[in-house]
């Protein structure tokens, strides 16, 4: 009976090895997932500040490299699901991958809208030198960076201060909305220039918001909650 | 409104030889549900159902405490009649063990024994008990012939028929379909999420994925001791306690 509880016991120990082998995988997948969304974010931005619309095509390609590697996670999530039939904690890992992995493609699909307005704009200058929208893209990359790293180490109390973060995010948008609501005013015909910088700020407001979604997976994560995580800005309204 | 058909208070029993044991369980069974009873071997949860309808009573116990309330009645009060408990608390064993009779005497046993006669009777709770553990298509027409010709997913829902033409209140199923293939495991699983409309059911499942899949309410049994109840579809994906987790993530078993 000993011997059959020994090899019984080896045998679960080997399957969860395996099973945490796949999570590393898993892991290390969305680590380079959140990365190239990242670059993307910040070089959509750099390429329309520096009217590179090559660059911008370059960003724009890059999405279906994106798009890819976002169902290749899919799909070894579901194998995982179906081979291992994980449970609890396991089990909140994988379905927060997938939701995940969903909300750093959306935000590709972002950067992806930047370089899009880059190239529509061809060789027409910029309305006004970009100061704000830099910021935007620079604070809402680093929100995302943070947020993924706390994501994979399942570090519950920086996921919930990060979203605190959106109000500065928030306000930076809506200096740049007043301010090309200015140029409008005095001049209506930037109103099509004034259009595509408030489109890149509304895309790089979107990137932020959908921040929060990958701090509330993290705390779904680690504790089982799950509830919107409202920034301050969400809590005065 | 839920009703609790089983309640077990401060329980724990000890076997003569020290093997095994329960220590100071607590549990409600609610009605019309199914309740399950899981965690690595040794755990107690057997015990626990052999205890339900004083199985233990044939082994060597040490010493047995606390209580066990069925309808509000104290099941372990020595003068419980517990032939008429075992109708009213039937259990389906891990193998199943049909009598060296035809299929239909295998069903009628119980009650001619208790003293039916009446064939229309009989009759009658041979298709009702054959309908109900999802049999009755498979061997309506060759009743007559022995039980021991069925096939090993037939002969444990026929065990499971046996003991529903006894027309009992809760129903025990300790590791039912661990002889069983997928499909008659499918079969005997699907029977039980109807016939739970009409009966308690409480099992031992023989896997934990078996547990999350027929949990209504989900007790983790470790080392005599129960570690956690609640509703199994809470108990599989956020259990409260550390030692649930580690177990129903594999971590040990």
């Amino acid at each position: 009976m000993v011997i059959i509880g020994e090899q019984r016991q080896g045998a679960t120990a080997q399957m969860r090895k395996t099973f945490e082998t796949e999570i590393q995988k898993l892991k290390d997948e969305m680590v380079l997932l959140g990365s190239m969304v990242e670059q993307q974010i910040l070089g959509s931005v750099d390429a329309l500040k520096k009217r590179d619309v090559e660059a911008s095509r370059r960003i724009r390609e890059m999405d279906s490299q994106v798009n890819a590697r976002r169902y290749a996670i899919e799909e070894q999530v579901m194998i995982v699901i179906a081979t291992q039939q994980p449970m609890a904690h396991d089990l909140r890992l994988l379905a927060s991958i997938l939701e995940v992995s969903g909300e750093l493609e959306r935000m590709g699909d972002y950067a992806k809208g930047i370089a899009t307005v880059s190239i529509r704009m061809g060789d027409q200058p910029l309305l006004k030198p970009l100061i704000d929208i830099p910021r935007m893209a620079q604070k809402g990359a680093d929100m995302l960076h943070r947020s993924l790293t706390a994501f994979i180490n399942e570090d519950v109390d920086t996921a919930r201060s990060i979203p605190a973060e959106d109000d500065e995010v928030d306000d930076l948008y809506t200096q740049i909305y007043h301010e090309l609501m200015m140029f409008v005013i005095q001049d209506p015909k930037t109103i099509e220039r004034a259009n595509w910088l408030l489109w890149v700020a509304h895309n790089l407001e979107r990137v932020a918001d959908r921040v929060s979604n990958i701090c509330e997976r993290t705390i779904f994560i680690a504790t089982g909650e799950l509830k919107e995580l409202e920034s301050n800005y969400d809590k005065k309204k | 409104m839920a009703t609790n058909k089983i309640i077990v208070q401060n329980l724990s029993l000890q076997y003569s030889d020290g093997t095994e044991s329960l220590r100071d369980i607590s549990l409600s069974v609610q009605t019309n549900s199914i309740t399950v009873l899981f965690g690595p071997a040794g755990g107690g949860k057997s015990s626990l159902l052999r205890c339900l309808n004083r199985l233990n009573d044939l082994t060597e116990v040490k010493g047995i405490t606390g209580k066990i309330l069925l309808d509000g009645e104290n099941i372990l009060d020595p003068k419980t009649d517990v032939n008429a408990l075992r109708r009213r608390v039937g259990m389906v064993f891990a193998r199943p063990v049909v009598l060296p009779m035809s299929i239909r005497q295998n069903l009628t046993y119980g009650l001619e024994l208790a003293g039916e006669k009446r064939k229309s009777k009989l009759d009658e709770a041979v298709e009702r008990s054959l309908k109900l553990s999802a049999l009755w298509e498979e061997v309506k027409d060759r009743l007559e012939e022995p039980a021991i010709a069925l096939s090993g997913g037939q002969q444990q829902r026929l065990c499971l028929a046996r003991v529903l033409a006894n027309q009992p209140e809760v129903i025990l199923l300790d590791e039912p379909t661990s002889g069983l293939d997928p499909i008659s495991t499918g079969k005997v699983e699907t029977a039980l999420q109807e016939l739970k409309k009409y009966y308690t059911i409480i099992l031992v499942p023989h896997s934990v994925q078996q547990a999350a899949r027929t949990a209504d309410f989900a007790a983790f049994f470790l080392q005599g001791e129960l570690v956690e109840a609640a509703e199994g579809k809470e108990l599989f994906t956020h259990p409260k306690q550390k030692r649930t987790e580690d177990y129903v993530e594999g971590r040990f078993g």
